[in-house]
C-alpha cells in the first residue's frame, strides 16, 4: 500500500514508480496543504499563533496561508499562551474551529489550565451541550543545543486528561489525514508533531481525505518482536528492523499514530503473533505512552508475552545542551534494536 | 566588568572613571558578541545563539548600579547581561560550546546560564518565565532582611505573558526591591510590537499597578545610566520596584549570527536607520569628542578586550567535553549540598 509505506529515504519514493497517480510530499508540505484546505472548506476555521503569518512559517507548516486567506483567517498572536489558549476555546464554545500551532510542545505547559481545566472538561462539564472543536500542533524540537526547553516530549502529561484527544503522525500521508480529521472533531484534539518529521516523504493524496482516530497500522510486519512506535519513533524502529533482518530477527513494527484514543485491538494482535514487546516513544518513560500500551497488554492477558516487555524512552533526565550529552541522551534505532534482542535473549553484539 | 561601588546612584554627574567602564563593558560585549559570529560558522558551537548586538547599552547602563550581592535574572538574550554582571566570558563561551568547564557543565548552553556567586540564579528561555524568578529573589532579600535588590531583564514581548503582570503586581503589593528592565526592540522573533500589543508604551502597565516607569532611549547609555540609578536607588531605599522601558533594537536575526532582513523578516532601512544610532559608536564618539579618552586609548582598550575574548575563546575550545555519562546525572539535588 503506498499510503501507509514508511519510506527511510527520499529516493525510496520511486518505489511505485510514476504515471500511478501517486504524489509524493513531504510531512511539512502535507500539513500545508490539509491546513490549506481546512481554511478552504469550513469558514470557521482559522489559524493562531506566534509566528504562523512570518516569512518562517513555523518551519514552513504555515508558509503563505496570510497571504492566502487573510489576517483574520492566519493570526499572529501576543506571547501569551495561556490565555490565548482559553480565548481560542472561548471561540471554539462559540462555534469557530481555531488551529493554534505552538513551535514548541515545551510550550504547552504555558496553556495547561486552559488545556486541561477548560477545554478538555467543557462538553462534560455542559451535561454534553457545549463542544470545543479545538486543534493544538505542538513540534517536539531536537538536536543543535535545544537544550531543556525546547525539545520535550510533553504528551504524556495530557494523557490522563479525559475529553482531550491526542494524536501522533509519523508520515505526510496520517500528517494531512490525521490533522483533517482533528480539524472536524468535536473536540479539543493535541497533534504531537516531531520536527525530525517535517523532511520526511512519502505519497499524499491531493483531494481532502480524513484518518480515522484509533486506528494503529502496522508498518512492517514480523514474527519474533513487535515494536510499538511513537511519531519519529517509527523510523528509527524501521531502521532498526532492517539491520535486524540482516541477523535473522523478524521485527514488526506497529505505529499507533493516535494515542487517545489508542487501538489496543492492533498492538494487541501484533503481540499474540509474536509474543514480545518493545514501545519507543518520543517522552521520559514515567507515567508515559508506552506503560499505557503495556498495561493494556497486562490487562488482557499477561500471558501474551513469552519475554518482559522493554521501554526505550528519553531517559529520566531533561535534555542537556552539549553534543556529547544530548547523543548519549537520545534512543535511536540502535537502543530498539538492543530492547528487541533482550525480549529474545540475544546478546546485543553484532 | 561593571558593578564598582563608586557608581553611587545619587550622583548626577558620572565621573569620568565610570564613563570608561560604560565604554568598556559596552565594548566588551559588542566584541564578545563579535567573536560569537566568528567563530559559529566552525559549527563548534551547537546551540543557538541569541544575540544583543545594538542593546549593549541597556546592560551596561543598568548593571553598572548593581553590586556583587545583587540579583539579576535574564532571557533568551543573556550574554550582554552575564558579561557585564562580572561572568567571566570564558566560563560563558565554554557553556556555548558544550565543554565540561562551562557555567552549567554543558547542560544549559547560550540560553541557560547562571552564576550564584553573580547573583545570576539560572536563565529561563520560556518567554517571561525569568520575571516571576527575579521577583522571588528580591522576595528572599526583603524576607532575610538584605539590602540586595533584584534587577529583572525581559524583552517587550515577554510584557504580553501573565506571569509578566502576575509579578508586577506582587512586586507592588509587597514594596519589593525590584529593577524591572525592558529593553524594548521592537520585536519578538520577526512579529513587530504593533502586531502584539493595541498600546507599544510598555512602561504604562507598570504605572498601572503604581510601580514608578520611566521610557527611555536605550541606545544611550547615559540616559540609561541615569535612569537605572534612580532606579535601583528606589528599590535600595525600600521604596518598592521601579520599572525600565529602554527603547532599543537588535541588530541580528532572533535567533543566529546573520542578519535577517534578507529572509523578509524586517526592513531593511529599518535596521540600518537603528545602526547609524549604534549604542557603542555613538557613546565612543562622545567620550572621545570630551576628551576623557583620546582615540588612541579607545583603539587600544579594544585592543586589550578583543586579546582578552580571544584567549577566552582559544582557551574554552581547548576545553574537554563532559563526561557522556552526565547526561543522566544531576537530575535530583542530593539531601547535602
Ligand atoms: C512561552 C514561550 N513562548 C514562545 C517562545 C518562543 N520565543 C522565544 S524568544 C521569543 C520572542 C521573545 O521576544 P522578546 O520578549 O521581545 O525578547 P527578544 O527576543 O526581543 O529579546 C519567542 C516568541 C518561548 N521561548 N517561550
Ligand atoms: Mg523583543
Amino acid at each position: 500500500m503506498p499510503w501507509t509505506k514508511v519510506f527511510l529515504a527520499k529516493e525510496d519514493l520511486a518505489c511505485f514508480g510514476p504515471g500511478e497517480g501517486l504524489r509524493g510530499l513531504t510531512f511539512v508540505q502535507a500539513l500545508l496543504e490539509a491546513q490549506t484546505q481546512i481554511l478552504e472548506n469550513d469558514p470557521s476555521a482559522f489559524v493562531i499563533g506566534e509566528g504562523v503569518n512570518d516569512s518562517g512559517g513555523v518551519f514552513g507548516s504555515t508558509l503563505g496561508l496570510a497571504d492566502r486567506f487573510g489576517p483574520k483567517r492566519v493570526m499572529d498572536m501576543p506571547i501569551a499562551e495561556n490565555g490565548l489558549t482559553g480565548i481560542a476555546a472561548g471561540a471554539a464554545a462559540a462555534g469557530m474551529r481555531p488551529i493554534f500551532v505552538h513551535m514548541r510542545m515545551d510550550f504547552l505547559p504555558m496553556c495547561m489550565d486552559q488545556i486541561v481545566n477548560h477545554a478538555a472538561k467543557w462538553h462534560y462539564m455542559s451535561g454534553g451541550a457545549l463542544t470545543v472543536p479545538l486543534v493544538i500542533r505542538s513540534i517536539i524540537g531536537r538536536g543543535w543545543g535545544s537544550a531543556a526547553q525546547h525539545s520535550q516530549g510533553l504528551h504524556s502529561l495530557f494523557l490522563s486528561v479525559p475529553g482531550l484527544k491526542i494524536i501522533a503522525p509519523s508520515t505526510p500521508y496520517d500528517a494531512k489525514g490525521l490533522l483533517m480529521e482533528a480539524a472536524a472533531d468535536n473536540n479539543p484534539v493535541l497533534v504531537v508533531e516531531h520536527r525530525w518529521l517535517y523532511g520526511s516523504v512519502g505519497y499524499v493524496p491531493e483531494a481532502p481525505y480524513r484518518e480515522p482516530f484509533g486506528k494503529a497500522l502496522v508498518r512492517r510486519p514480523g514474527r519474533d518482536c513487535t515494536v510499538v512506535a511513537i511519531s519519529q519513533m517509527v523510523y528509527e524502529a524501521m531502521r532498526a528492523a532492517a539491520d535486524l533482518e540482516a541477523q535473522g530477527v523478524s521485527v514488526e513494527v506497529v505505529d499507533p499514530r493516535s494515542l487517545k484514543p489508542l487501538d489496543t485491538e492492533t498492538i494487541l494482535a501484533s503481540v499474540r503473533r509474536t509474543g514480545r514487546l518493545v514501545v519507543a516513544d518520543v517522552a521520559c518513560p514515567m507515567g508515559g505512552a508506552a506503560s499505557e500500551i503495556m498495561a493494556a497488554v497486562l490487562e488482557t492477558d499477561p500471558g501474551l508475552l513469552a519475554a518482559p516487555a522493554v521501554r526505550v524512552s528519553f531517559p529520566e533526565a531533561p535534555t542537556p545542551c552539549s553534543p556529547v550529552l544530548e547523543e548519549a541522551y537520545y534512543p535511536g534505532a540502535r537502543h530498539i534494536a538492543g530492547a528487541v534482542k533482550k525480549t529474545l535473549g540475544l546478546s546485543d553484539h553484532g | 566588568m561593571s558593578t564598582s561601588s563608586d557608581c553611587a546612584p545619587a550622583s548626577p554627574a558620572p565621573s569620568r572613571d565610570v564613563l570608561r567602564g560604560l565604554l568598556e563593558t559596552m565594548l566588551f560585549i559588542r566584541l564578545f558578541e563579535e567573536k560569537i559570529v566568528a567563530v559559529y560558522p566552525d559549527q563548534d558551537m551547537k546551540c543557538p545563539v541569541h544575540l544583543c548586538i545594538g542593546q549593549e547599552a541597556v546592560a551596561a547602563g543598568v548593571i553598572a548600579h548593581l553590586r556583587p550581592g545583587d540579583y539579576l535574572t535574564s532571557t533568551h538574550r543573556n550574554h550582554g547581561h552575564c558579561l557585564a554582571k562580572g561572568v567571566d566570558p570564558g566560563i560563558l563561551l565554554a557553556e556555548f560550546f558544550g565543554r565540561a568547564s562551562g557555567c552549567c557543565r554543558g547542560k544549559g548552553g547560550s540560553m541557560h546560564p547562571m552564576s550564584p556567586e553573580h547573583g545570576i540564579l539560572g536563565t529561563s528561555a520560556i518567554v517571561g518565565g525569568g520575571i516571576p524568578h527575579g521577583v522571588g529573589h528580591a522576595l528572599a532579600a526583603f524576607l532575610r532582611g538584605q539590602d540586595a535588590i533584584s534587577a529583572v531583564f525581559f524583552g517587550d514581548g515577554a510584557s504580553e505573558e501573565g506571569s509578566f503582570h502576575e509579578s508586577l503586581n506582587f512586586a507592588a503589593l509587597k514594596g519589593l526591591p525590584v529593577v524591572f528592565v525592558c529593553e524594548n526592540n521592537h520585536y519578538a522573533t520577526n512579529s513587530p510590537l504593533g502586531a502584539r500589543q493595541p498600546n507599544p508604551d510598555v512602561h504604562r502597565r507598570a504605572q498601572g499597578y503604581g510601580i514608578p516607569a520611566e521610557r527611555l532611549d536605550g541606545n544611550d547609555v547615559e540616559a540609561v545610566y541615569a535612569a537605572a540609578g534612580r532606579a535601583a536607588a528606589h528599590a535600595r531605599a525600600g521604596l518598592g520596584p521601579y520599572f525600565l522601558e529602554c527603547v532599543t533594537y537588535r541588530w541580528k536575526g532572533h535567533v543566529g549570527p546573520d542578519c535577517d532582513y534578507e529572509k523578509g523578516c524586517r526592513p531593511k532601512d529599518e535596521l540600518f536607520d537603528w545602526m547609524e544610532r549604534c549604542p557603542v559608536k555613538r557613546f565612543q564618539s562622545r567620550i572621545e569628542d570630551a576628551g576623557i579618552m583620546d582615540a588612541a586609548g579607545t583603539q587600544a582598550m579594544i585592543a586589550a578586550i578583543s586579546a582578552r575574548l580571544d584567549a577566552a575563546v582559544a582557551w574554552a575550545r581547548g576545553e574537554k567535553y563532559p563526561d557522556a555519562a552526565e547526561a543522566v546525572l544531576g537530575v535530583y539535588a542530593p539531601a547535602e549540598v
